[in-house]
């Protein structure tokens, strides 16, 4: 602990960065990369990652501008400061890739998931999913008379608090984007 | 206008436009149409080698020794995963080469399709760049595109993937200016604040150092001249890997050798006691630092690179400078003559004092023998019989090449070409016949071990057809040098597979390929036969027998830092821990 009582390692909601570049914390990072919308260039994305032997927790991908040929990339990575100092660099260093963003270090940002829920249940389990759903403002997509496909948008934290309500009320299947992510305002 | 013309004649405009003189390269079925095209011109000439391979090393050798990109030619599936090796050893060492590969046609790809092959899949991690053109309207462009990727910012392999379709089909031509240029620009110029700290190091170090690498190189000559310039103005000492030999001349005053693994004592003693480290243009390989806790624990540190991603990868660095060497070291002897070029030179006066007691270590001393041929005599003749004439080394890989390092002096860059990052065994025939392709009335000398050799004999068959005079000096051991002496080190003196058994007659070999072959095995006709190897007017192969059993010193042992060096075969007993064992 720094005197400033500030759990090394955090840098979100402080003013100053106080991050060791050499200590051994794992941080968890969001990286918004804006690239060339070619082929393969998520190959390479992809490749440096597990050729360098980085972590990935979540990556998403589609073209954001269609004239311009751009995607935007967002990838939730982890690894000491170092290592993802390392991850930025070596994403630069990919021909098409334009712009690297460590959103986490830029400043605030708003990271959202979209997820699908398949819940299977009759009686007062299915009444229970619905009243859960309402409260976490999940909307009903599909319905039949054994379940219900809900849509829920927010952080990856609040996804992973429903789908364990869900799991005793015959949740079944999920399906997740991964975060995407921008910074707040217009810094 | 527009000039119509086919995807194969787009090609050969495109490299000339691009001032492309030679090409290197080996035909087959899905690059027809382009040999076709070269068959009828005289702009480009095309040098056929005798396997892929041998074309990509020898377009690294003509990169290296002349500062342009080498270009090669090769058919698709097995002609591109033939090039890998070259490739990636070009992305390690930082080679600007333009490979082009045929590919089958667009129609039948994923089709797994006669000599098809994922090119682009198999390339993309050791290209710094890759394309699959589909589309002859983009052909040029794309090439064009090619030679600025590879050779703007940390220079490097890009591959051009082109179906036989495309190469048909007609299209309008792309000329280089009116190519779109890429976004791709990186950075020449370094940060004047961090420039500016760095002067301030200069100007107060106490024991201060240079450590210099093949960045100076590459970024041309201009570079290493603005190197000894500083150096000479500073008075520092010098040291530079492997891949920077040259750069600083071997007979400067400021030159400490060599560092790193088989580096010189004084050079790792230096860089272990300095106070101030000032790296130029290197990556700190761990070939250099060896334990990384333990290096150079008392300084601090400054790097120039263009590649962002050295700057902290491996070694933190107080003052990292992104930046091409010699914008970043034209700035900072502006500022540090603007400032009155100072430096404590009271303390750096006894700096080189200490420097000077080590260096009476005399670490490259070994044992002479009046009959047997010490691979060290071999190269210290060939060094004193060589220097005076116009002299490119390439090597293959392993003790000779470490001993070539150490007992070679490199007065000029570009002179020194040698498989450093990937440790290609194979690299110095090809090599040698691309340096002299660019340098025809140069001497031209790999030195080699008979293991290496044998990877790539080949192109013996390359040398003589196109009368390329390169002589291939072979310290000839009948083991696999450096494997064995770290099985003698490390493994028990177990020495698993490292002899060359049922080797060939060497001069038989040479006289085969209609080349001249000789032999020596007495340390008193040495110094004749070099001198014959030297006068003979065309390729030759000269089988050096020498001492089976010799090691490559000084070392540090794997996992060990620069002051735990082993000097002689007496200090070798249970030098490499437990965890130093599983380092390569």
């Amino acid at each position: 602990m720094s005197p400033l009582k500030i759990k090394k390692g955090s840098s979100r909601h402080s003013a100053y960065d106080l991050r060791d570049p050499n200590a051994d914390v794992i941080e968890t990072h969001t990286l918004g990369v804006i690239v060339d919308n070619e082929a393969g260039v998520l190959a390479r994305v992809i490749g440096l990652f597990s050729g360098r032997g980085y972590n990935i927790e979540s990556l998403t991908v589609a073209e954001i501008d269609h004239l311009g040929h751009r995607s935007r990339i967002t990838i939730v990575t982890t690894g000491t400061p170092q290592v993802i100092e390392q991850i930025k660099a070596q994403l630069g260093r990919i021909i098409p890739v334009h712009e690297v963003h460590d959103l986490t270090v830029e400043g605030p940002t708003v990271e959202r998931e979209l997820a699908l829920f398949k819940v299977a249940g009759k009686g007062d389990a299915r009444i229970e999913a619905l009243r859960l759903a309402e409260i976490f403002r999940a909307n009903v997509v599909d319905s039949t008379l054994e379940s219900f496909v809900f849509e829920m948008t927010g952080t990856s934290e609040k996804i992973d608090a429903f789908a364990e309500l869900m799991r005793p009320l015959g949740l079944s299947d999920i399906a997740r984007t991964g975060v995407a992510a921008l910074s707040r305002g217009m810094a | 206008m527009t000039r119509q013309m086919s995807g194969a004649r787009m090609i050969v405009e495109a490299l000339k436009d691009q001032g492309v003189e030679v090409i290197f390269g080996y035909p087959g079925g899905a690059v027809l149409p382009i040999y076709d095209e070269i068959f009828q011109q005289n702009d480009i000439r095309h040098i056929l080698v005798r396997h892929e391979q041998g074309a990509v090393h020898a377009a690294e050798g003509y990169a290296r020794s002349t500062g342009k990109p080498g270009v090669v030619l090769v058919t698709s599936g097995p002609g591109a995963t033939n090039a890998v090796t070259g490739m990636t050893d070009a992305l390690m060492d930082s080679i600007p080469l333009v490979v082009l590969t045929g590919q089958v046609p667009t129609f039948m790809i994923g089709n797994d399709a006669f000599q098809e092959a994922d090119t682009v899949g198999i390339t993309r991690p050791c290209t710094k760049h890759n394309w699959l053109v589909k589309d002859t309207n983009r052909l040029a462009e794309t090439i064009h595109q090619a030679f600025h990727i590879a050779t703007t910012g940390r220079p490097g392999p890009v591959l051009v993937d082109i179906p036989k379709d495309v190469q048909f089909a007609t299209a309008a031509y792309t000329g280089p200016k009116a190519a779109r240029v890429s976004h791709y620009q990186p950075r020449l110029k370094g940060d004047p604040d961090r420039i500016l700290t760095l002067v301030e190091m200069i100007e107060t170090a106490e024991r201060p150092i240079f450590y210099t690498g093949g960045g100076v190189i590459n970024s041309g000559p201009r570079a290493s001249a603005l190197l000894r310039d500083l150096v000479a103005a500073t008075g520092f000492p010098l040291t530079s890997t492997l891949m920077g030999l040259g750069a600083y001349p071997a007979s400067g005053k400021s030159w400490l050798g060599m560092l790193g693994m088989h580096g010189l004592v004084e050079a790792n003693l230096a860089m272990h006691g300095c106070d101030v480290m000032i790296n130029i243009g290197a990556r700190f390989d761990d070939r250099i630092t060896g334990r990384i806790a333990d290096f150079s624990p008392k300084s601090r540190k400054a790097h120039i690179d263009i590649d962002q991603s050295s700057l902290n990868k491996v070694v933190h660095t107080e003052v990292p400078i992104l930046g091409d060497v010699s914008s970043v070291l034209e700035d900072l002897l502006a500022v540090w003559k603007a400032r009155g070029s100072k430096t404590n030179a009271a303390a750096v006066k006894k700096w080189w004092m200490q420097i000077e007691q080590w260096k009476k270590t005399r670490c490259l001393a070994y044992t002479a023998s009046p009959r047997i041929i010490k691979p060290q005599y071999a190269l210290e003749r060939l060094q004193a019989l060589t220097a005076g004439h116009d002299r490119y080394i390439t090597t293959e890989v392993g003790q000779h090449q470490m001993w070539a390092a150490q007992y070679l002096g490199f007065e000029a860059p570009n002179r020194w070409m040698t498989s450093g990052g990937l440790g290609t065994m194979g690299y110095g025939l090809p090599a040698s016949i691309g340096v002299q392709i660019a340098h025809p009335d140069a001497l031209v000398i790999n030195v080699a071990g008979e293991a290496s050799f044998l990877m790539n004999m080949q192109e013996m068959g390359t040398a003589v057809q196109y009368r390329l005079p390169v002589k291939q000096f072979i310290m000839n051991n009948e083991r696999l040098g450096m494997v064995r002496q770290w099985q003698e080190l490390l493994h028990g003196e177990r020495y698993s597979q490292s002899w060359s058994e049922a080797l060939p007659d060497f001069v038989k070999l040479a006289e085969a390929f209609g080349a001249k072959g000789m032999q020596c095995s007495d340390p008193a006709d040495l110094d004749d036969a070099i001198m014959e190897m030297i006068n003979h007017d065309g390729p030759v192969i000269f089988d050096c027998l020498v001492e089976k059993h010799e090691n490559c010193f000084p070392m540090i042992p794997s996992g060990e830092p620069h002051n735990k060096m082993i000097l002689s075969d007496g200090m070798v007993g249970g030098a490499i821990s437990e965890s130093g064992a599983v380092l390569v």
